[in-house]
């Protein structure tokens, strides 16, 4: 496993090799405080394990998320860091053969509970997807159809346009919000995805690789938009980028693949720390090594 | 001495074109293939067409309005139209929301069990079953079903209504196969990005799922009821009329339903068999009638499915 390339852009590239690999290698660049120890914490996760079928996806998490934070999930491919995300919205019911074992707390309520309805869970966590997917409506359907279906009751074009506005995309599609969204870019339609999730007022926005499809510069937009998006939402990120993670974190959850008795790759939480620290000074020699380009 | 150049090599291997015997040869074949299958449906077109002749250009609105008859100076098919735009009717009534709704259990809802891998692939199966055999059912179950409730009027039961249930029966796999494929197509992104909303299973269904479908959807159909207004020899072991009959003064629609009836290949079947001359022209022309209904038939689904693809 070494290698991939997809996580060592240019900013790693000329520190793995040289220099000493005890040396932090990914900085934050943008200068934030540090995240409040004291914030409330949305999410309480314990030992929380996902299988598909009889295959042991991912294994023991443990850990909080806090509200108006962003919290990282980062790993190797195939580390069920997207598999761990499902979680939250209770994606992974959609597919078949999926079991989720432990305890996932959402205000201290366990979202695994039986007398949970599913579909009102999705209602509050939304949720960001690798590929923009669009529905092959206009602008405004899309941003619409959460909301619709929720039964709201207010003025639909105030909350689409609002909606647009915290997506930072009304400026762009407010002379066109009737045209199909697939004549948007990809950045703009991921951003359209966002204001789609959004608009039905959720408490949590899950962004599973939002970034992956896009060029560097759509990309910054997504993240300065994660940043203000913060005030409002609790944000957990899926991302393959190391960099990113750094950037726009404040907290990080490194997964890690092992080989289990039966010879399939499982999943495990290596480390969950305030993004500053993981990133400069991991507890775990495995982090280490992965923010160090050594593998992955 | 002129020294060579990588100019000079690379002129020396890419300026020797010869004709490659072999590419033109198969390609020749090819062609030959297609002319061979395109004279086929010339011929016959042609051969129809001229016999027909007579008929189209004589008495064309009488011949299309006209009932059967012995005498085939008066002969028409408007009886046999009537009775397959019936049996279509009762066709797309009978097996469009069954076999719509059976597509969607099994490709949104049902979980991929032993169970449905079974039945989807008797599905197929009896998409292949001869329609005769659908025939057989027809006459051994839709007929005395039909009898049963009171239905069978003055031929116990062999009408358009046994017919009808027949028909559908034969057409039902095809519009869930085709069905099948149209919602397959969807990609489970537009799904994934509903549920993300909060939407529940018929929404997304409803709201995405059925609309990007829709146009695939309505295309099978259409071709399925062209099918099926083609079909003969189902009809004739249902009781379909191959020889002449009327309807006489006075009779109801629920008459028209519950007693005798016939379809227009039905009898481009029977004219057929006749030997006199001026039957063989009818038999052209009701061919002709046939062929131009199918074709309008699976034009209109071009076009509506174009209309709906343009859409979004």
């Amino acid at each position: 496993m070494n290698g991939s390339g997809e996580d060592m852009l240019p900013e790693t590239d000329t520190l793995t090799g040289a220099e000493p690999a005890t040396r932090p290698v990914v900085r934050s660049r943008v200068e934030r405080p540090a995240p409040d120890p004291a914030a409330p914490v949305m999410f309480e996760v314990d030992d929380l394990n996902v299988f598909y079928e009889d295959f042991h996806a991912v294994k023991g998490f443990t850990g909080g998320i806090k509200e108006h934070e962003i919290t990282a999930f980062i790993g190797p491919s195939g580390c069920g860091k997207s598999t761990m995300l499902r979680c939250f919205n209770r994606m992974n019911d959609l597919i078949q053969g999926a079991r989720v074992t432990g305890r996932l707390l959402y205000h201290g309520t366990d979202l695994y509970a039986p007398e949970v309805d599913p579909v009102e869970v999705r209602r509050r966590v939304g949720m960001v997807f690798q590929k923009p997917n669009p529905f092959p409506k206009s602008i405004f359907d899309n941003v619409a159809f959460g909301p619709k279906i929720n039964g709201y009751k207010g003025s639909m074009p105030d909350l689409v346009e609002g909606s647009l506005r915290r997506a930072a995309l009304w400026d762009e599609v407010k002379d066109k919000l009737d045209e199909s969204a697939y004549a948007l870019s990809g950045g703009q339609q991921q951003r359209l995805c966002i204001a789609r999730a959004i608009a039905t007022n959720p408490d949590v926005v899950l962004m599973d690789e939002p970034c992956s499809a896009l060029d560097p510069i759509a990309t910054l937009r997504i993240e300065h938009l994660m940043q203000e998006l913060k005030q409002d939402y609790t944000i957990i990120i899926v991302t393959h980028n190391m960099q990113q993670a750094a950037r726009v974190s404040d907290r990080t959850a490194f997964f890690n693949v092992s080989l289990n008795e039966k010879g399939q790759r499982t999943g495990h939480l290596v480390e969950f720390n305030d993004t500053a620290k993981l990133f400069t000074n991991p507890d775990e020699r495995a982090t280490e090594d992965y923010i160090t380009g050594r593998f992955g | 001495m002129r020294t060579i150049t990588t100019g000079d090599a690379v002129a020396a291997r890419i300026a020797g074109r010869k004709l490659h015997w072999r590419e033109l040869a198969f390609e020749g074949a090819l062609l030959l293939a297609l002319l061979v299958s395109l004279l086929f449906l010339v011929t016959l077109l042609a051969d129809i067409l001229i016999t027909a002749m007579p008929v189209l250009t004589e008495r064309a609105a009488d011949f299309v309005s006209g009932e059967l008859s012995p005498d085939p100076a008066r002969a028409g098919v408007g009886t046999s139209i009537l009775g397959s735009l019936i049996i279509t009717i009762a066709v797309a009534v009978l097996a469009f929301p069954a076999g719509i709704g059976t597509a969607i259990y099994l490709e949104e809802y049902a979980s991929d069990s032993w169970l449905t891998r079974f039945i989807r692939t008797n599905i197929r199966n009896l998409a292949g079953v001869p329609s005769i055999v659908f025939g057989i059912l027809g006459f051994a179950i839709f007929v005395r079903l039909v009898s049963a409730v009171g239905l069978g009027g003055s031929v116990n039961g062999r009408n358009i209504l046994a017919a009808g249930l027949t028909l559908a029966a034969l057409v039902l796999p095809i519009v869930i196969i085709t069905a099948s494929e149209a919602l397959l197509a969807v990609p489970d992104s537009i799904r994934e990005a509903g549920f993300g909303v909060g939407a529940t299973r018929w929404e997304v269904i409803r709201h995405h799922v059925l609309p990007s479908a829709s146009p695939g959807i309505l295309t099978g159909t259409v071709l399925t009821l062209s099918r099926a207004f083609g079909e003969t020899a189902p009809l004739l072991l249902v009781g379909a009329v191959t020889g002449f009959f009327t309807l006489g003064e006075g009779s109801t629609v629920m008459d028209r339903l519950t007693s005798a009836y016939t379809a227009l290949p039905v009898t481009v079947f029977s004219w057929s068999r006749q030997p006199s001359e001026e039957f063989r022209a009818l038999a052209a022309a009701a061919i002709v009638t046939l062929l131009v209904v199918l074709l309008t038939a699976n034009a209109a689904a071009i076009i509506l499915r174009n209309r709906y693809e343009r859409k979004w």
